[in-house]
């Protein structure tokens, strides 16, 4: 619009953009922070209906017409679940489940990353092509199989199914952050190490792992997360209640025989808000190792 | 997906080779004879970048387990069970040749299901990354309270999927939901609408809140893509008198490109594979006249009377088939190489 206009008359050109630059300095300081405001509360607004819903008695969040804040408030339903044993078991499943595929993923993929990132060895291709093919799968799409498997293997019904899919369909992105920070350290950093007499693994154990540390934080976080929240395969393959993760359990507070809304919206708010709280703090990190391990 | 990745050094056309995460010095320590000194490499006699396939082994051989043993050998579960008829239980019975895919291809349902597919990763990945383009120069901006608007924009990917969509289950209820009472009290609607329940308003409902769980991520990755744009650039661009918008056409959008490129691939593979979002937004509704692919798939072995666990795994080898073409089609259509090539 104005652009077009002040590209054309070429030479007073740099007099009005600069007063409209002026302009919107001046008014930068008041748009951007209304703009977010406003994005925040596009994005807050739905987790606020939730909240709210957890505070009224479940026979209110079914009212017509409904209302937005609760005409009765009540902390019942954050009581109950929090009374509840079935939602001890969800909430040790998705602990156990999350912490140890965690684990499992970061002590699986930071030597594999260091070792791809810093040596050449036959099959180098084929394993990172591999590690590409694995994150094209997502295990939604091959649940039928996995099912499959872990019937075979007897293991339905177990945490060590749900631990193992985790792990190895998280692999593939924890890999790939970490390899983009080993290969952003200089060599010289580690020869000097070796020239000192560490070992291959004390110079990854000492001198490497510190300064990928973000990078760390980043694939722990994803992981965590992922398994944290996942739901398909752990629908499919745990029957037992006792068994169930909070995202298989919190459904049946709403079927066809209950509507225990706010229990499950109490329970829903007390899984979300620890994992949005880690997320905040390591987001700074987290844009980090974003930019070094995958668009850079 | 390492080549999408690697198109993101300029200037190095080897990259799809050997990097699957691109890091600028890695050119240098994977070549360990690039010749510069000849006294240092003699110092290294036994070379330290280059490793026999034993030690490989040792330090890749955990990844190998965990790959093979819950990725591959899934998938090749898949495909024999595609090949197989089941009993209800489970229980293998016999060998079925094509039959199941027979059966999926001359499924009634299957037109509707591809056409419901299509139309949600379509809508849901193209409008999830344009609005993240606005959104992501947004939260790179400065401004007072930046912090907290980045904190909101993460509530939605930390939530898990499975109760965010049932949030906005109630929220889209006829009777029940706030929506319908927001719209009604502003007088934008003079009577509630069935969101979840007919078949004009479910898709874009499901589509509006998969693009408000996908923007996140999609804008993360391209604030992570802007801040690898080195500030200097814009200072040579704003020296020679460029207006935002052709500041923002010549620089910021080709060299936001590496991180376009993996946004789209990365959300074509999870809006595809959206499997919460839908069966429970839909969940009330019968029959899989608003599923898609991996709901259906779902349905097929799981659900319902038939638990034809043959014709479910035969639909996800066609799943997987599809969203490899998919993915194909369109780093095809990016031509992506010749970017690498040209940039």
């Amino acid at each position: 619009m104005t652009s077009s206009t002040l590209t054309r008359v070429s030479p007073p050109r740099t007099v009005p953009l600069q007063r409209k630059v002026r302009g919107w300095k001046a008014a930068r300081r008041w748009v951007l922070p209304l703009a977010g405001l406003a994005v925040i509360i596009i994005f807050v607004i739905p987790y606020i209906v939730m909240l709210l819903d957890a505070f009224r008695p479940s026979s209110e969040v079914l009212a017509t017409p409904p209302t937005f804040f609760p005409k009765t408030w009540s902390l019942q339903a954050f009581s109950q679940v929090i009374a509840d044993p079935s939602f001890h078991n969800w909430l040790a499943s998705s602990l156990i489940v999350a912490v140890s595929s965690t684990i499992i993923v970061i002590l699986v993929a930071i030597p594999a990353a260091y070792f791809t990132a810093r040596f050449k060895f036959k099959g180098r291709m084929a394993f990172l092509g591999l590690v590409v093919v694995t994150q094209m799968f997502a295990p939604t799409s091959l649940v039928v199989g996995i099912y499959r498997e872990f019937y075979d293997l007897g293991l339905i019904n177990t945490y060590t199914s749900l631990i193992l899919t985790d792990a190895a369909f998280n692999l593939a992105f924890a890999l790939w952050i970490l390899q983009g920070f080993f290969s952003a350290i200089p060599k010289e950093i580690e020869e000097a190490a070796w020239i000192d007499g560490a070992s291959h693994l004390g110079t990854m154990m000492r001198i490497m792992l510190p300064l990928t540390l973000p990078g760390i934080v980043t694939a722990v976080t994803f992981t965590f997360i992922a398994a944290w929240n996942e739901y398909v395969v752990a629908l499919t393959l745990i029957q037992s209640d006792n068994l169930k993760p909070l995202t298989v359990g919190i459904n049946s507070y709403v079927t066809q025989y209950q509507q225990n809304w706010s229990q499950m919206f109490a329970a829903s708010l007390i899984a979300i808000v620890p994992v949005v709280i880690l997320f905040a703090l390591i987001e700074k990190h987290l844009i980090g190792g974003m930019t070094a391990g995958a668009v850079k | 997906m390492n080549q999408v990745i690697a198109s993101g050094q300029p200037g190095k056309g080897l990259g799809a080779s050997r990097t699957l995460a691109p890091g600028l010095p890695k050119g240098e320590a994977a070549a360990p004879g690039s010749g510069a000194a000849p006294a240092r490499r003699k110092r290294r006699r036994n070379d330290h970048s280059a490793a026999s396939i034993g030690v490989a082994l040792l330090w890749l051989g955990p990844v190998l387990i965990l790959i093979f043993g819950v990725v591959i050998y899934p998938a090749i579960a898949l495909l024999i069970a595609s090949f197989g008829t089941f009993s209800i239980t489970g229980l293998y019975r016999s060998f079925a040749g094509f039959t199941n895919y027979v059966n999926l291809l001359a499924s009634p349902d299957l037109g509707q299901v591809m056409w419901n597919t299509f139309v949600w990763v379509a809508a849901v990945v193209i409008l999830t990354n344009l609005i993240a383009l606005g959104l992501a120069q947004f939260l790179s901006k400065e401004f007072f309270g930046r912090r907290f608007v980045r904190w909101a924009v993460i509530i939605p990917w930390a939530a898990a999927l499975v109760m965010t969509s049932q949030l906005f289950r109630l929220m889209f209820d006829y009777y029940h939901g706030i929506i319908n009472q927001m719209l009604l009290g502003l007088h934008i609607i003079a009577k509630p609408i069935d969101w979840l329940g007919s078949s004009t308003f479910i898709m874009p409902t499901m589509i509006a809140v998969g693009i408000f769980v996908t923007l996140p991520f999609t804008a993360y990755l391209f604030v992570a893509g802007l801040n690898a744009i080195p500030s200097d650039v814009y200072e040579a661009a704003r020296i020679d008198g460029a207006t935002p918008w052709q500041t923002y056409r010549a620089i910021t959008l080709p060299l936001l490109r590496p991180a376009i490129l993996i946004a789209v691939v990365l959300n074509m593979i999870y809006v595809f594979n959206s499997f919460p979002l839908i069966y429970i937004m839909n969940g009330s509704n019968p029959g899989y006249g608003n599923d898609t692919m991996i709901t259906y798939m779902y349905k097929v072995a799981f659900q319902g009377a038939t638990h034809d666990v043959g014709m479910s795994a035969a639909t996800g080898i066609f799943n997987v088939i599809v969203i490899l073409i998919a993915v194909g089609i369109y780093l095809r259509f990016t031509n992506w190489r010749q970017g690498d090539q040209e940039s």
